[in-house]
């Protein structure tokens, strides 16, 4: 088996993971610019954390064979201080032709405030001047259909933003249809409790079908596993789906999807074949 | 459309499902059991789950959809002020 998981968080990993992974057939993995899980004093802390998603990550999952691919932003649990976050995003154009550097993300809503849309707002623009691909958070819980129908909004009030270019991720039973309706990719994210169960995610799969759809782990400092992607594979697989049509949803897909950025499209055919970074 | 058809019968589905779904099933009747004993009142998010448990058994198809919407925030205009990071999984209504 073979697949990329396209949201872990492996800041917040250790080398195990990365061993776990590149053991379970991972040949690549995407990070986008998350919360730290409490909020950073300056813009200078996330020119630090810009540094360790280029240059540090890379190096470790390159010790596992493990591609790795990074997206830029200031998150929106951070982005209700307008200000700071506008620091912030002064840094990113500094960052965005590192070679692994493969879009703006995973911006988004948190609780649907308006600041939070505003700073979503101004990175779409960021996006639409560098012409990136774009992963957007979907907000948790409650707070996730209204959210995901504002964000879409949002990205449809940039016309110079193709969907087929943006990535929805945290889709549930409840949004995954608006979303693929409006033509953009959905992400699946694969957690215990708050997110989507292997199985659930197979369901989708098997009621909404493959087109534009991606599983991922999002593994970070919370209840998560940086192997649920095989783990749903595997789900599929007794469930007694081919090993192609399997391979198309974890391998193909984000591939599929990846390969539109410069960075990804650069390693496409050795992350493909199996090669390892280089 | 590329879909994944799953051709597994009935029966397969509950010989592997089960009994997990089972264990889940008396897990939230347990909980029930516990916020009953535990002095105070229901809150919004209590209210929500017992709101939810008639849509299982109403005999219409796509549960996961309509229970998930009826824990959702049903408004379409952004709020003006964040008021924290969490989500408590249940919409309180208008903060």
């Amino acid at each position: 088996m073979r697949y990329i998981d396209p949201h872990a968080h492996m800041v917040s990993r250790t080398t195990d993971d990365y061993e776990k992974m590149a053991l379970a057939g991972c040949r690549a993995l995407t990070e986008p610019a998350f919360w730290a899980g409490y909020d950073r004093c300056s813009a200078e802390g996330f020119r630090d954390y810009f540094n360790q998603l280029t240059s540090i990550e890379p190096a470790r999952a390159r010790t596992y064979g493990i591609h790795h691919f990074t997206w830029l932003c200031i998150n929106p649990k951070e982005a209700e201080d307008v200000g700071f976050a506008r620091e912030v995003m002064q840094v990113i154009p500094e960052f965005l032709s590192r070679d692994n550097v493969l879009g703006i993300g995973e911006i988004g809503l948190n609780k649907n405030s308006k600041n939070e849309l505003r700073i979503l707002e101004e990175h779409l623009e960021i996006a639409a001047q560098q012409q990136s691909l774009v992963l957007v958070h979907t907000p948790h819980l409650e707070d996730k259909q209204k959210g995901t129908r504002l964000i879409m909004e949002a990205v449809r009030n940039q016309p110079s933003i193709d969907p087929g270019r943006v990535l929805i991720d945290h889709v549930e039973e409840h949004t995954v249809k608006e979303v693929l309706d409006g033509g953009f990719w959905g992400g699946m994210t694969l957690y215990p409790d708050t997110k989507c169960t292997a199985k659930r995610a197979a369901d989708i799969l098997e009621t909404c079908g493959t087109e534009r759809l991606w599983m991922n782990s999002a593994c970070d400092w919370g209840p998560s596993n940086p192997l649920s992607v095989p783990t749903a594979a595997l789900e599929l697989r007794a469930r007694g789906h081919h090993p192609e049509a399997i391979d198309h949803v974890i391998f193909k897909n984000p591939m599929a999807f990846l390969r539109q950025a410069p960075a990804f499209a650069q390693r496409a055919e050795d992350i493909d074949v199996g090669h390892l970074p280089e | 459309m590329n879909r994944l058809d799953t051709n597994q019968p009935r029966s397969q589905v509950i010989d592997r499902d089960f009994l997990e779904h089972r264990a889940k099933l008396i897990d939230l009747a347990a909980f029930l059991d516990r916020c009953e004993r535990a002095e105070g009142t229901d809150d919004f998010r209590l209210k929500a789950l017992r709101a939810a448990i008639p849509l299982l058994i109403d005999g219409q198809s796509e549960r996961a959809r309509r229970v998930l919407e009826s824990f959702s925030d049903p408004s379409s205009e952004p709020i003006p002020q964040a008021p924290g990071k969490g989500a408590s999984g249940a919409w309180g209504g208008p903060s």
